[in-house]
């Protein structure tokens, strides 16, 4: 099977994100970037799904030239050869859907995984898009619970099962109250949540074999794609900053003051 | 001249980096206080291709740059340096095959490494000759197609868990380091036995053994080099692997700064938090600028090696001057720390202990201080 996985480039979760003074946008200098830890998760599923099934794994960003080393990094952990959609301008989440339904369009994949959201924009919608955009299923916080990453456990009831004929998905989902079991037919697509998998390391052989795997450069023009931006920012703020907290010396103080200052009790 | 790091050195940092904060640092303490050898850890690193990166692509290695392999070691020592230390062991114990075998016997001695886990150490320190090499005493003596070595070597690292031994030994006393010759003795052989596990100060992670040999036999083809040649093999396998040791310094220095940063910005005296005393500040400026002072040497030392010229010079400055700079920036930080930091629940009365052990093994700061006033006089 073919799955398409999406590779996101976005500041480093454990970078200090501070706004700019005039609320434009946020400061990049000496930030460092990574794939979305979602994304991540998508790409060692696919890499397991075709370790099992047999096929490839394409992986896709889409960015200026530095999302390459996002790719590079998706090509090290195992996916055969990526497709970087170059476009520097910004972009909402149906501009982003847009553009990867022409990749889809163009690669024929039979699954496609992307993050749940990515960490940056939080936006938790792309995939969703896409899916109506493809008129495919969709099965969204691809999860499972962690009584069930055993080795044995996952063999016996993987998140994500293709069928034995290939012809449809059956997906583990979180839910709010739990988990749910859909099955999708096959082209689908799925977004993974954090209790997924554990993802590999890029090993060093991997890194230095990444090189030399082949990135395919688009365009929005050449993907015949309009990604003029429908929804617009109009400003960033800090969140407002919490007063200083006080200690209490005993558990008295503490109910006194929920109840009668904090009028929480 | 460019400082900036290419595309797959950043990856290659970053993967380093992440495993030596996810898999070294969780179990640091652990194997520091029990002094267990962490081979789960070190196999993990293997199969994450950490281990052998000096292994030249034509035995099926990686065959990384020096400069390379110095940015995946620097994340490793980060994360404890008495682990870094059991896998850079491995091309230490290599090294000699790497510059001084045949092709024939690179491949049949390095490819194994490469397919399957294997821990190797490097033999050449005896009771009586450390930094004095010339004065070693294990003898080699050639019996028909073999060599028959006796003697013992000791603080050898790896040396209770090894598949594979390089050995120096002499074939004539007399004739001082022109007797020195290098072999390689693969498994463990009837006589090679391992003494007790040395109960160190630092770097507790790693095992470090006495070994005895006793009518241990090695054949002649698993002699690296001509006989007498050992001295130079040697001499040359320390200049390639002296700005790896340097930059386990950089290493723990680094990790000693952070820690340091971070607490003295939560801990307060005087009503403010203590890296707002200028005295704290000036200790800290300090440790960042030693730091990179000492980072900066290594890459060079290793940045000659790359370029094919001779580092003798670089690689003593480098490793004396960040064995010293990282002895002096955890003792820092266990100061920055006070009280606490004497203690073993904070991480760097730790640092202190491991960081001196960097002023001692691969030559000691005052033999390269010997080899660096050498270089001044030619």
């Amino acid at each position: 099977m073919k799955i398409l996985v999406t590779a996101k480039r976005v500041e480093d979760p454990e970078s200090k994100i501070k706004v700019k003074p005039d609320g434009s946008d946020i400061v990049k200098e000496g930030l460092k970037y990574k794939i979305n830890p979602f994304d991540e998760i998508g790409v060692e599923e696919a890499l397991r799904l075709v370790a099992k099934h047999g096929g490839e794994v394409v992986v896709v960003s889409i960015g200026g030239k530095e999302v390459q080393e996002q790719l590079r990094h998706a090509l090290a952990m195992g996916a055969t050869r990526a497709v970087w959609v170059n476009h520097t301008g910004t972009l909402d989440q149906m501009g982003v859907a847009a553009l990867l339904q022409k990749v889809a369009d163009k690669e024929k994949p039979d699954l496609v995984v992307l993050g749940k959201q990515s960490i940056d924009d939080d936006q938790n919608q792309v995939g969703q898009y896409l899916a109506e955009y493809l008129g495919w299923g969709q099965a969204t916080f691809a999860s499972k619970v962690e009584s069930l990453e055993s080795e044995q456990e996952k063999s016996k009831s993987p998140a994500l099962h293709v069928s034995a004929d290939g012809k449809s998905v059956r997906v583990v989902r979180e839910v709010d109250n739990g988990l749910a079991t859909i099955e999708c037919t096959l082209p689908a697509v799925v977004t993974t949540d954090l209790r997924l998998n554990l993802p590999r390391y890029a090993s060093l052989p991997g890194i230095m074999k990444a090189k030399s795997k082949p990135i395919e450069e688009l365009t929005p023009q050449k993907l015949g794609v309009d990604v003029t931006p429908k929804v617009q920012v109009l400003k960033m703020a800090s969140p407002p900053a919490r007063k200083a907290g006080i200690k209490v010396p005993d558990v008295a103080t503490l109910v006194d003051k929920l109840r009668n200052e904090a009028k929480a009790l | 001249m460019d400082f900036q790091l290419s595309e797959s050195q950043r990856a290659l940092q970053e993967m380093a980096r992440k495993f030596a904060r996810e898999v070294i640092r969780p179990k640091a303490a652990h194997h520091d206080e029990t002094s267990e050898f962490p081979r789960d850890i070190i196999a993990s690193a293997w199969e994450n291709g950490l281990l052998n990166m000096n292994i030249p692509e034509s035995c099926g290695g990686l065959g990384l740059a020096h400069l390379d392999q110095l940015l995946a070691y620097e994340e490793l020592a980060w994360g404890c340096s008495g682990m870094a230390t059991s896998i850079t062991a491995n091309d230490l114990a290599n090294l000699p095959i790497v510059v001084g075998a045949t092709e024939e016997q690179k491949k049949r001695l390095l490819t194994p490494f490469t397919e399957k886990f294997k821990l190797a150490a490097f033999c050449l320190t005896e009771p009586e000759a450390g930094s004095d090499v010339a004065n070693m005493s294990t003898t080699a003596v050639r019996d028909g197609d073999h060599y028959v070595l006796n003697g013992s070597k000791c603080f050898i690292t790896n040396g209770g868990h090894a598949d594979q031994y390089t050995v120096f030994a002499t074939v004539d006393k007399a004739r001082k380091h022109k007797g020195i010759t290098c072999f390689v003795v693969e498994g463990r052989p009837k006589g090679l036995t391992p003494g007790k596990h040395e109960n160190k100060m630092g770097q507790r992670a790693s095992d470090t053994v006495t070994l005895t040999f006793e009518d241990v036999r090695v054949p002649v083809a698993n002699r690296i080099g001509e006989e007498g040649e050992g001295f130079r093999i040697a001499m040359e396998t320390l200049d390639n692997s002296r700005p790896i040791t340097a930059i386990m310094s950089v290493g723990i220095a680094r990790a000693a700064l952070e820690y340091s940063l971070e607490y003295s910005s939560q801990r307060r005296t005087f009503g403010k938090p203590i890296r707002e005393h200028q005295a704290i500040q000036f200790m800290l400026a300090d440790m960042a600028m030693n730091t990179h002072a000492a980072r900066l040497l290594c890459h060079e030392s290793a940045w000659l090696l790359d370029q094919g010229q001779k580092n003798t010079l670089l690689s003593s400055y480098a490793k004396c001057f960040a064995a010293d700079m990282a002895m002096k920036v955890a003792t820092d930080a266990v100061q920055v720390y006070g009280g606490y930091g004497y203690i073993k629940e904070y991480p760097v009365e730790k640092l202190m202990r491991d960081a001196k052990l960097i002023q001692i093994y691969e030559g000691t700061s005052q033999v390269q201080r010997l080899v660096i006033a050498k270089e001044l006089f030619k």
